[in-house]
């Protein structure tokens, strides 16, 4: 099969999430991606930790983000490296970095300058906030930004305060939609044969993430008010929500109220006739089912709902999916090997193409790890 | 400007929200993004609302999902309408669908047929659980994609219940990989000539969501992530990563040394226990310290105070002070698309900038049917 970006060398100059996990994708998708990093320390992720788990010294989540790179270590303040990687990118499909305003700039790297050496380029950032206004100097960092864009009322309970969603959403996010910018600008390069600049800032993603609600928001200028108890969505009504049973939890998405009660043999339920009062009285109808559902086992209520096209499902854990036939059907999971020789297992990309699971044996790169390898492919070296 | 996907036709046979949400991404990138959809009533999203809010007789979910698209009605199970969309499939460049398996085979739109009709055609699906195993007939929605993904156990505190998160997660996640499998396939296209069926399905998306911390528990002898009882925004991030009550509001400080904070907060006795304790092993126990202290002022005198010392951290605003704030206000996010005939919604543009330009769109979401003359006299008649 030929993968659809073969062929496409990618020259990632970005660390931390936002900018290798989109790295990551094209990767995935069959670019050939160089990782630069700075000699000796490297990517700041390779030491943040997140357990007191390691890998060959770096941080698990290092692993996970920058499996099928190849690693280039270089020095941008110094001019024999700074030249060696301007011979790389001479020759690179797509350039990123993820650096606050004005820093590439003085570094030399910046877009007009790229553009130059490179004109047929896709030169793709990722900022926090932009660059302009009071925020472009602000560090961009995910727990920042969901904060600032109002991310943290829309999980939890009523009365739960800020809840933050538990995973870095406004990195991956952002990537997933620099991976948007760069894809549609090499499809534009193959009618016209010119490069193009593509940005993305986290809080224009965070935004975008949030485009439900926010227009809501900006329709009838209400906060999102999440419900009383069972939250699962501030802007939909009961049963939409996750409940406890007698041995687990059970999710109800949506469905019409008086049909559960019966369903259920609930006849509290069976007043809320309208699908106004399902909304407007969703806190009294999530305390009646909160109450019910404690009084029998998940797998009992979903006997009864799932025959019903009720939709409903129980709320496992990783332990939990990962012993279903429905995980192990996806083939999720693949086992990569380090240069070095030790192996790990991670998640694989989640699009098939053509029917096949894209799966890729090589793991995360060592700090300059391919610096001989690249210098020689692409005659990186001073003649 | 020209903008990267311009001569691209792409035909949504979609509904709700993952796929359509491809679709939008498609149309803000240039390309001119087609729905067909049942006649009369349209795509089920149309009846979908939040908060029962609908804007002339569409649900408002719908109008923010649909911007910038043409619709053309058609009844797939009629002979004429489906020879019409058969040559609308002709001319296009990429179709999505998220019908259950087996109803495109019923149709005779399934992959193998369309590549008949057009082989450089993107056929690109959305499913709930994949296509094979138990699940693959089951109701591919967010909640509960959400529920069987394992990702309840990060948000949330100790104690808590399975803290879903609240917004469609699944559905947005999985529309972004469904344009990366289908901008790649179009790359693959440019240089190759060949057509392409890209799957995605909402669980599979949540698990990629989660790779960083999956990784971690899949590497680490699978321990369970434990979420933190004391400002808890993260359960695989040390102290004093969280959210933290202030005087007058909440501040949230992200992740950072802790001898340092000590000293720019004058806090001994948290220099003291840093010097001491995992930032791991003793989170809960030190943002505690943290939390009993950032209590006692508000919100701008600790960013006064953390900033400009390097600290980071932010307020935690919600949607009147993020919209109302200059810092976003210079981004021009917002913008408002307006239906003839119908209210004004004002909703956000795209947020990928292309060539230093940010790109907004004027057409409002459609109403069922509405170009089918149009789309008829261009692509249908000649």
């Amino acid at each position: 099969m030929d993968l659809p970006l073969q062929d496409h060398l990618v020259v990632d100059l970005s660390q931390f999430l936002s900018g290798p996990s989109a790295s990551l994708r094209l990767a995935d998708l069959g670019a050939t991606v160089v990782k630069v990093e700075r000699p000796e320390t490297g990517d700041i992720c390779r030491h943040l930790y997140v357990s007191d788990t390691m890998i060959d010294g770096d941080s698990t989540i290092f692993h996970a983000i920058n499996r099928n790179k190849l690693g280039y270590a270089a020095d941008l303040k110094d001019a024999d490296d700074l030249a060696k990687v301007k011979k790389l990118i001479e020759q690179a499909d797509v350039v990123m970095h993820n650096f606050r305003p004005g820093v590439i700039e003085r570094l030399g790297l910046d877009y007009e300058t790229v553009k130059k050496i490179n004109p047929r380029a896709v030169y793709a950032t990722i900022s926090g906030y932009g660059d302009e206004g009071p925020w472009a100097d602000k560090p961009g960092q995910d727990l920042l930004v969901q904060a600032m864009t109002g991310a943290a009322w829309l999980s939890g309970n009523a009365d739960a305060g800020p809840v933050p969603m538990g995973l870095a959403v406004a990195d991956i996010w952002s990537g997933g939609l620099l991976v948007h910018g760069i894809l549609a600008a090499l499809v534009r390069r193959g009618v016209t044969g010119e490069g193009a600049l593509v940005e993305v800032n986290m809080i224009e993603a965070m935004a975008d993430f949030q485009f439900e609600p926010i227009t809501v928001y900006h329709h009838d200028g209400e906060l999102p008010q999440r419900t009383a108890s069972n939250n699962a969505h501030a802007l939909l009504g009961a049963p939409y929500g996750v409940y406890e049973t007698a041995d687990g939890h059970l999710a109800l998405a949506m469905g019409r109220v008086p049909q559960l009660g019966e369903l259920l043999d609930c006849s509290a339920l069976l007043e809320y006739e309208t699908p106004d009062s399902w909304f407007g009285e969703r806190d009294a109808i999530k305390a009646i089912l909160a109450a019910h559902l404690k009084t029998k086992p998940t797998q009992a209520w979903l006997d009864v709902l799932e025959p019903a096209d009720i939709w409903c499902a129980g709320v496992m854990d990783w332990a939990q999916l990962m012993a279903t036939e429905g995980f192990e059907v996806l083939d999720m999971i693949q086992e990569v090997q380090r240069g070095a020789g030790s192996t790990y297992q991670t998640s694989c990309c989640p699009i098939r193409l053509d029917g096949e699971r894209l799966k890729f044996s090589m793991g995360s790169c060592g700090l300059g790890e391919h610096n001989a390898q690249l210098d020689a492919t692409y005659q990186l070296k001073p003649s | 400007m020209t903008r990267p996907l311009e001569g691209l036709i792409v035909l949504e046979f979609c509904q709700y929200l993952a796929g359509p949400w491809a679709g939008l991404r498609l149309a803000d990138l240039g390309a001119r993004v087609i729905k067909v959809e049942r006649p009369k009533t349209g795509e089920a999203c149309r009846q979908l609302a939040t908060k029962n809010i609908y804007v002339d007789g569409d649900s408002l979910v719908f109008h923010t999902i649909n911007r910038g698209k043409e619709s053309f009605a058609a009844n797939l199970k009629d002979p004429d309408d489906l020879a019409a969309v058969k040559k609308l499939i002709g001319q296009a460049d990429v179709m999505t669908h998220n019908f259950r398996p087996g109803v495109m085979e019923k149709i005779g739109l399934d992959y193998d047929s369309v590549r008949d009709i057009n082989p450089r055609m993107i056929y690109a699906s959305v499913t709930g659980y994949g296509t094979e195993g138990p699940w693959k007939l089951k109701p591919g929605q967010d909640l509960l994609a959400q529920s069987m993904s394992g990702i309840q156990h990060l948000t949330g505190k100790h104690g808590d219940a399975p803290t879903p998160i609240g917004t469609a997660v699944a559905d947005g996640i999985c529309g972004v990989h469904f344009t990366q499998g289908i901008l790649a396939a179009l790359v693959r296209r440019g240089k190759t000539g060949q057509g392409a069926k890209i799957e995605v399905s909402l669980l599979e998306s949540l698990i990629d969501l989660q790779f960083e911390a999956l990784t971690t528990y899949l590497n680490d002898g699978k321990r369970p992530p434990v979420r933190s009882a004391v400002s808890a925004a993260h359960p695989y991030q040390g102290a004093p990563y969280g959210i933290y009550p202030t005087a007058d509001g909440f501040l949230a400080l992200a992740m950072g040394d802790l001898a340092r904070l000590a000293e720019t907060l004058e806090h001994p006795e948290l220099g003291e226990l840093a010097g001491e304790r995992s930032a791991f092993e003793s989170a809960d126990e030190i943002r505690a310290i943290i939390a009993e202290h950032l209590v006692t002022q508000d919100t701008q005198a600790w960013l006064d105070c953390l900033e400009p010392a390097g600290v980071w951290c932010a307020a935690v605003m919600d949607y009147d002070e993020l919209t109302k704030h200059p810092g976003y206000q210079t981004l021009e996010m917002d913008q408002t698309v307006t239906r003839e005939g119908a209210p004004p919604v004002k909703t956000l543009r795209c947020p990928v900038r292309i060539n230093g330009e940010r790109l907004f769109c004027e057409a409002a979401a459609p109403r069922v049917g509405q170009d089918n003359d149009r789309i008829h006299a261009e692509m249908l008649d000649a």
